[in-house]
């Protein structure tokens, strides 16, 4: 029996409501508990902060986009290959684009321990699986992509929802799935004609339907089932000045929808990486931030989450399944491009971006990241990503949560860029007084985006009965403090617990716990035509077969977690 | 200025990696201190001692320290690397990546040099006296951001894909250079007193290629605009100007497409047909050539 008590530390739990009470937390056998006998290993935590492991909603962290990148980036990992931290971990590499073995190292320091892998091509699954399995410590998940897949278009065409449901079961199955994951409805698949959908009433050609009856037949058949999980979307015309209405209308898509299922998930809709979906003007030069009208309807509307995409003004590496807007990228910045079409199901693309505090958009796309943070009145439906690594490389968490905390750290940044002033005049920073508070902290990075991945019985919390991941942090919340405290307190961790296990100590890797694999499992009464269609692309268009297709067994899943759904009972 | 000098005293059997060696990683630190500064070698690491003796003395400051490094580096690498003042002296024919990224100071060497020699260098000025390998003043693999500014003179020749992705500072070289020139330029200058082999300019955005002697091969992708004075290392000469690579983007400046510019000596496009003969024994010599011994060195 292991036994853990950490004692005396500040402790912020939004699932139990402690806001900074100086208490106990004990841990038996890899869950949370009451109390624990004498026996048990004692950690003084006080003067520091306690919380949760953190959870990663939306990164890209495993997959062949990631590993292209890795591949055409040689120079992304030039100087920063370190050597290991202990005996039983490796030596890391890569910054925009790290080793799977830095991925994993990384979030542990930084107190995460769920980390949601954000855009799974299903072709590809088995490449997501491999490497995830390959990312020690971490849970991870993987969100399928649904949004341009042939089968979803044909079915949502005709209004066939329940076909629609039956053939996501059957995918998740198929590809060990967590979500239902949108990218650019119905414009990836457009890109293949050489075209795309820049709004939500866009024809997607052949198909002849529109971004608006994917989005909202997927989001019926996401609730059809009762997926822990709601869509998952990345709306429409990302990236470009003036976007904020099409992102309005997206979010639009949502109302009038019921969630449906038994996690205590409350939304209908997640839109993630609003950053880069929040802009006004009409070009680069009087681009402009719409933060304020994007969270005036985020706050008013409940059934809704999102994460924010924080640009993080570094070097990295854009990689989506938007396959369009990458290639709009690579023509705004000439650098180096890839692209790939996956048959049946999506694209992706990769374009190098060098975000400058000298460039005037860089600075305004990063003051809008830090702006929707700050305008969430809801912290439990506002979390905080990079999109990693589009907008930044999530090991820079640290320091978004530098800037939300300390004015005085924003300010010092925002202006001292080249074009402070037209920044300035551009968006909304400046006039937000607003700190996050370590406890809002933990709403953004532990019970919100728990509870909205349907997980909130598990992870982002301190109840007992509770998965033990707990972190204690360097830092005296009663202050005093400066933003570069906050930085290094959430960089490297004095503790890590990941299930009840030791993984990190004083910010080194010391143990590689016992990494899971999430995935949903839904079980749909017997479907003989999405069967017969499955059969039939395989044997038609599919350049695999379905047996070398699916994803199963130890190899790519060694530790499971499935989490079960029974939407049979519907009919 | 005090000088400290580092002498091999064993050919390491791997390749050494000794990013320390250079005026800002030696700066400030007495004799002991150097010795135990660690180099790499595959996975293992050991000390600048037990490869090197080391005598004299360094200032407090980079720029006020001269280093000096003897006998044959052949197997040790970047040398020099990042070095930002100061003065390196390599007295034997050193392995890759001397002098990468340096931005300032002075590094000669008085050998020839491996591949990547001042990779994406920002400052500073680079001799190598005998030839140099291929990839002189460009871009680490995959970059695009190749030499910056500063100076590389090669008195000897070079290898193939110099000022790959190049954007400033200039490189003279005053011997042959090998295939790949300039390749994907946005800036920067590149003299050649020898001869060209192929492949000069090509996809070259913006920047300036000025060859004096023969080209084997031309680049489609070039047009002659006119006869230009030029001046190389004072010396005034008359040559054809070509724009290119016109298959490429090209930016634009006050209305007008900033194109590279490629000079030849007037007399090049009758050369431009030499024989096959002729071609491979200069490619014969030209290899016979990478690497002369520098006298007072075991490297022979
Ligand atoms: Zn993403």
């Amino acid at each position: 029996m292991a036994e853990y008590l950490i004692k005396n530390g500040f402790v912020f739990d939004p699932v139990t409501g402690v806001k900074g009470d100086k208490k106990d937390v004990a841990i038996r056998d890899g869950k949370i508990v009451d109390s624990v006998s004498s026996s048990a290993k004692v950690y003084d935590a006080a003067g520091k902060t306690v919380m949760a492991g953190a959870v990663e909603v939306h990164a890209h962290v495993a997959g062949p986009k990631v590993n292209e990148g890795r591949n055409y980036r040689p120079e992304d990992k030039l100087f920063g290959t370190r050597v290991r931290d202990s005996k039983d971990t490796r030596m890391t590499g890569g910054f925009s684009i790290p080793t799977t073995f830095k991925t994993g190292y990384s979030y542990a320091k930084m107190g995460y321990t769920v980390v949601m892998e954000a855009a799974m091509p299903p072709l590809y699954a088995r490449h997501v699986h491999e490497e995830m399995r390959d990312t020690p410590i971490i849970d991870q998940g993987a969100f399928p992509v649904f949004g341009n897949n042939w089968f979803v278009l044909e079915y949502l065409k005709n209004n066939e929802v329940e076909n629609t449901a039956a053939y996501i079961a059957w995918l998740l199955r198929a590809s060990k799935g967590y979500a239902v994951k949108v990218v650019n409805p119905g414009g990836t698949e457009a890109w293949a004609w050489g075209l795309n959908c820049l709004s939500v009433n866009d024809p997607v050609p052949y198909f002849d339907i529109t971004p608006a009856q994917i989005v909202k037949g997927l989001i019926e058949a996401n609730e059809y089932l009762g997926l822990p999980h709601s869509i998952h979307i990345h709306a429409n015309n990302l990236g470009n000045p003036g976007n904020f209405q099409t992102t309005l209308d997206t979010f639009k898509l949502a109302e009038g929808y019921k969630t449906n299922n038994k996690f205590g998930r409350e939304q209908t809709m997640h839109h993630t990486h609003v950053q880069f979906h929040s802009y006004g003007g009409d070009n680069w030069g009087n681009f402009e931030s719409k933060a304020d009208a994007i969270m005036d309807y985020v706050n008013a509307n409940p059934n809704l989450t999102i994460d924010t995409g924080n640009v993080t003004l570094d070097e990295t590496t854009t990689m989506t399944a938007d396959g369009p807007f990458e290639h709009h990228l690579t023509e705004l910045n000439h650098l180096k491009w890839a692209n790939v079409d996956v048959e049946l199901e999506t694209a992706a693309g990769i374009v190098p971006y060098v975000y400058s505090p000298d460039i005037k958009v860089c600075a305004i796309q990063w003051a809008i990241g830090l702006e929707l943070a700050l305008l969430a009145k809801d912290p439990m439906r506002c979390f905080i990503t990079t999109d990693h690594p589009n907008a930044g490389p999530f090991t820079r968490y640290p320091r978004i949560m530098k800037w939300l905390m300390s004015k005085e750290s924003r300010d010092e940044r925002l202006n001292t860029f080249k074009h402070a002033d037209k920044v300035i005049s551009s968006t909304l920073l400046a006039g937000l007084d607003r700190e996050i508070t370590f406890y809002e902290l933990a709403q953004m990075t532990r019970a919100g985006p728990a509870k909205a991945l349907g997980l909130a019985g598990t992870y982002g919390g301190l109840a007992p009965g509770m998965d033990a991941d707990v972190v204690v942090y360097d830092i005296n919340p009663e202050g005093p403090f400066t933003g570069e405290d906050i930085e290094r307190a959430f960089t490297d961790a004095s503790l890590v617990f990941k299930t009840g296990t030791l993984v990190v100590e004083n910010g080194r890797v010391i143990n590689n716990g016992n990494k899971r694999t999430l995935w949903v499992d839904a079980k749909v009464n017997e479907n003989a035509q999405v069967m017969r269609d499955v059969e039939e692309k395989f044997l038609k268009y599919y350049s695999v077969s379905l047996k070398n297709y699916e994803v199963q067994g130890h190899h790519y899943i060694p530790n499971p977690y499935a989490i079960e759904v029974d939407a049979t009972s519907e009919v | 200025m005090e000088t400290v000098t580092l002498t091999i005293k064993k050919t390491p059997t791997l390749m050494l990696e000794a990013e320390a060696i250079s005026p800002d990683g030696l700066a400030g630190k007495s004799l002991d201190q150097i010795k135990a500064l660690p180099v790499h070698m595959g996975r293992e690491q050991f000390t600048i001692g037990e490869y090197f003796d080391v005598t004299g003395a360094t200032s407090a400051t980079a720029g006020e320290t001269k280093v000096v490094v003897k006998g044959d580096l052949s197997r040790v690498k970047y040398l020099g690397t990042k070095m930002s003042a100061g003065e390196l002296v390599i007295e034997g024919n050193a392995d890759m990546y001397v002098g990468a990224w340096m931005s300032g100071g002075k590094l000669t060497a008085k050998g020839s040099v491996d591949g990547f020699a001042g990779t994406g260098m920002k400052g500073g000025e680079l001799l190598i006296e005998g030839n140099a390998g291929n990839y002189l003043g460009s871009a680490y693999r995959g970059d695009w951001r190749g030499m910056q500014a500063g100076l590389i003179r090669v008195k000897g020749n070079v290898g193939s894909d110099t000022g790959y992705f190049m954007n400033g500072g200039e490189i003279i070289i005053e011997g042959n250079a090998d295939v790949h020139v300039g390749t994907h330029a946005e800036g920067g200058k590149i003299v050649i007193k020898g001869n060209a082999k192929s492949r000069v300019g090509g996809q070259m955005v913006e920047g300036t290629i000025i060859l004096f002697g023969t080209v084997d091969v031309m680049m489609p992708g070039f047009k002659y605009i006119g006869d230009e004075e030029i001046e190389v290392d004072g010396q005034k000469t008359v040559m054809s100007a070509y724009i290119g690579d016109l298959g490429e983007r090209h930016r634009k400046r006050k209305g007008e497409s900033v194109y590279g510019k490629l000079y030849l000596a007037k007399a090049a496009p009758a050369d431009a047909g030499a024989s096959r003969d002729a071609r491979l024994a200069r490619a014969r010599e030209a290899k016979k050539a990478r690497f002369v011994p520098v006298e007072g060195t075991t490297s022979a």
